[in-house]
């Protein structure tokens, strides 16, 4: 979980899971949404800070759970994907399934994962 | 097999109410995330990836095609209409959402199912010998002691809040298909060498994880009366004294390596001395009642081989190659068990779909008195066929995709789910155990190298067991890239033993070569019917060392172009 | 921080004596390394009760339980299941007096700890506010039978069952 501590890593987007479906939300200017392309991307240290305090208050509330920042990089059409490969399989959906998850759901995330 | 009686109904309903009450308490702030979590595990509710993630038991790995249907419902009506069978002979569904478990739960409990204790720290779903009451070298069939085991350490006061995780395996014959000490408690059942008593011998400490150990042995012959008493005993110990600093050094195999075997022992057994266990024991008539549920069903007489299947095999090499790999000996004549291998070429190992579950539920009924067992190798198993019927059973299985002939071989290959599903992984699995089995996939090539177990794990957790596979892989993250170690001499068999590492970690891409230079030096080296491990065994790690570091011409060669 | 038993919230008899404050009052809570000095200069009908970590092992408590009305033990973390067994040790050691969980303890853990010989919690107020009397009382009803002999006050499933076929035996 990501605290002011640390160093923050940037451009940066706020994901986490929702407490009823378990499914993967992305922190968007609008509230929490299930489409990566929506995620609010955080481009400077201030903006970074501004969604930890949004984690913060949404687990406290409780609507979604496993809530932290991820580091990512702009894909040319502006989709946030994340650098690390764990977090890329999170949003994707299982690599073995492209049936499956947020994949199979959204054009923007096939056979780029 | 046991059915619930109506305390056992009662109790599993009022279960399903408590939750569906702490999920609401959960929802309207009673409960916060850290207190709910431990409360949703021990009713098998994990957060994965993608998705929340339930753990079905199916204790001792026993289910009535009635209890598959009712599975492959669920699937359908709330997951993907798929399901993953585990290394702990259990079922996990992908994709269920935490607002329609409760209902699931009473899905289950109308089948006398439930998910209790399947993660958490607490005493898991006990395991057992999948051919229990259907293998010829049994002392006596293991289900009634793992069944009394479930009752008695199901929501237990004292112990629901252990340090780590708990794990107990029954077998009841030497020849060990339970991998028992790779349990915390791994628990024989024996004859007394003087007096032929049946008791129990019993292992403790073993597990794989960060710091994979051998159970060692610590009550040589247990009276079956004193079980629970002991059991109790012994848990006590370990919830007092187990380390609660540090979850690596939580199981009870760091306090048995730190306080010596001895030490341990004897704390045991002086809590033992001070309790009655006949007033913690379950009495001779309830024994009886949970062992007439697993008598024997209602065999015929046939001879002890069918003509029938020699002139079926003599005709269809498929069949043969599936009779040869795929049925066990069974201790009735003229019947075998059967393996249903959920590991197709290239395909996930242990996933079964909705359709399928209900193929097998169906053959169940036609061929097995209605009984399926899962086995800790993700396969299904049909105990009591009549070998005259081997035939009808596989043109059923083969229709349903359920056909493959490698039970025991290169491409029946344990994978626990890995990055592609599990939040703790730190690389995928299942893409790896693909690649081998499709460089594997000729039934000719695979009949050739013999039996083989290769189990890989996409974390240090081991759910996929790489620590006592015949080769072992495990995921790493090195360096941002997924990365993968390779044991070699692992063996979950009553000559338990653990891998030792081959080198350096290799690529997910370099992962079939290497397995093909392995499997190379044991066809080189190997005796006349010497098997993989008893060539590795023979030879020692360091021919395959050899093999594993050094690339054949051909691979170099393709790497410099 | 409030007082919880089978019944609901009530007011907490026991006065807590710190170290080196004179242990007076009708019913005075102390630490182990006190309990000699206390139990020595007792006065009459003062009840006395010690209050442990869940490390303490029972030989360290034995030679005092003749003497003492309470044993409150502390839970460190809800989910610190030690306390659960030192519960269970001092009731197979004859221990009639009081048990009492002292920390963050839940209302779903009230029908373990009663089956492990509590009598009593003491929550933190967080936790009080936010699992009210009713979720105490709802948890202990939660359970109809266990499986475990011997454990609470009920009888087991398994004792049910053999009252059962007692009574079958009987009336055939």
């Amino acid at each position: 979980m990501a605290t002011t501590k640390q160093k923050i890593l940037l451009p940066a987007i706020l994901l986490a899971n929702d407490l009823l479906d378990g499914d993967v939300v992305f922190w968007t200017e609008r509230g929490w949404s299930i489409d990566p392309a929506e995620a609010l991307v955080a481009g400077d240290e201030a903006a970074a800070i501004r969604l930890q305090e949004v984690a913060a208050a949404a687990l406290a509330r409780g609507t979604v759970v496993d809530a932290y920042l991820v580091d990512v990089t702009l894909r040319d059409d502006g989709l946030p994907v994340p650098n690390h490969f764990r977090e890329r399989f999170k949003i994707a959906g299982p690599s073995i399934r492209q049936d499956l998850g947020k994949q199979a759901a959204f054009a923007h995330l096939r056979g780029r994962a | 097999m046991y059915r619930y009686d109506q305390f056992d109904e009662a109790f599993v309903r009022e279960r399903v109410a408590q939750f569906r009450g702490q999920v609401a308490r959960r929802i309207d702030g009673a409960l916060t995330e850290d207190e709910f979590k431990p409360l949703r595990l021990k009713n098998g509710v994990y957060l994965q990836l993608h998705a929340y993630m339930l753990r079905i038991a199916i204790p001792y790995g026993t289910l009535s095609s009635v209890q598959l249907r009712q599975l492959a419902l669920i699937g359908e009506r709330y997951d993907r209409g798929y399901g993953h069978f585990t290394t702990r002979q259990n079922l996990q569904f992908n994709w269920p959402k935490l607002r329609d478990i409760p209902d699931i739960l009473d899905l289950l409990a109308d089948v006398g199912m439930h998910c209790i204790q399947t993660s958490g720290n607490c005493i898991r779903n006990t395991t057992a010998d999948h051919f229990s009451g259907a293998a010829a070298d049994e002392v006596e069939d293991p289900r009634p002691t793992a069944e009394l085991i479930r009752q008695w350490s199901t929501m237990h006061p004292e112990f629901d809040y252990l340090p780590r995780k708990f794990k107990i395996a029954v077998t009841g014959a030497a020849r060990d298909r339970a991998a028992i000490r790779a349990h915390d408690i791994g628990i024989q059942v024996v004859r007394h060498p003087v007096s032929g008593e049946v008791g129990y011998r019993l292992f403790v400490g073993g597990g794989l994880g960060r710091t994979p150990m051998i159970g060692k042995l610590v009550r040589d012959f247990l009276p079956k009366a004193h079980l629970l008493a002991y059991l109790q005993s012994l848990m006590r110990v370990y919830n007092l004294e187990g380390r609660r600093d540090n979850k690596y050094k939580a199981r009870v195999k760091i306090l048995v390596h730190e306080i010596g075997i001895e030490e341990f022992r004897a704390r045991v057994e002086a809590e033992f001395a001070a309790l009655d266990p006949a007033a913690i024991a379950a009495d001779p008539d309830e024994v009886a009642r949970i062992e007439a549920y697993f008598a024997a069903p209602a065999f015929a007489t046939f001879p002890a081989d069918s003509q029938r299947v020699v002139a079926d095999r003599a005709r269809d090499a498929a069949f043969d190659r599936w009779v040869e790999t795929n049925t066990f000996p069974h201790r009735q004549p003229g019947y075998a068990a059967v393996t249903v291998s959920l590991k197709p070429v290239g395909g996930v190992p242990g996933d079964a779909t909705s359709d399928q579950m209900r193929a097998v539920a169906d053959l169940a009924d036609a061929h097995s008195f209605g009984e399926i067992r899962v086995s800790h190798h993700q396969n299904l198993i049909l105990p009591h066929v009549r070998q005259d019927e081997l035939h009808a059973l596989w043109t059923g299985l083969v229709a349903a995709g359920l056909a493959e002939a490698n039970a025991g071989l290169i491409t029946d290959i344990i994978a626990c789910p890995g990055l592609d599903y599990c939040a703790l992984a730190t690389a995928r699995s299942i893409p790896i155990a693909q690649a081998i089995s499709r460089r594997f996939g000729s039934a000719e090539r695979q009949r050739e190298i013999g039996e083989l177990g290769i189990k890989i794990s996409g974390c240090i957790n081991a759910c996929g067991h790489h620590h006592v596979g015949h080769i072992g892989i495990l995921g790493l993250e090195k360096s941002g890239q997924e990365s993968y170690q390779v044991t070699l001499g692992g063996d979950a068999t009553e000559n338990a033993a653990i891998g030792q590492l081959l080198g350096p970690g290799i690529t997910a891409e370099e992962v079939p070569d290497a397995i093909e230079r392995l499997v190379g030096v044991y066809l080189a080296h190997r005796h006349d019917g010497e098997t993989f491990a008893e060539a590795v065994r023979r030879l020692g790690i360091e021919p395959f060392k050899a093999g594993f570091l050094a690339p054949q011409p051909a691979e170099a060669a393709h790497a410099a172009a | 921080m409030p007082l919880l038993d089978a019944h609901g919230y009530r007011a907490d008899p026991w006065r807590r004596i710190a170290a080196g404050e004179p242990a007076t009052g009708d019913a005075v809570l102390v630490a182990l390394a006190d309990l000699p000095a206390v139990i020595a200069g007792r006065s009459n009908a003062q009840r006395i009760g010690v209050e442990v970590a869940n490390t303490v092992r029972l030989p360290d408590l034995s030679a005092f339980l003749g003497q003492l009305d309470l044993v409150a033990i502390a839970f460190p973390a809800f989910n610190d299941g030690r306390a659960f067994s030192l519960a269970r040790q001092l009731r197979e050691a004859g221990f009639k007096g009081a048990v009492r969980a002292v920390g963050p303890v839940i209302a779903d853990q009230f029908t373990h700890l009663v089956a492990c010989g509590f009598d009593e919690v003491e929550v933190p107020d967080a936790i009080a506010a936010r699992q009210p009397e009713a979720q105490w009382r709802g948890a202990l009803a939660s359970y109809g039978a266990t499986y475990q002999t011997g454990y609470g006050a009920g009888a087991s499933i398994l004792e049910r069952r053999r009252a059962l076929r007692a009574g079958q035996g009987a009336a055939s």
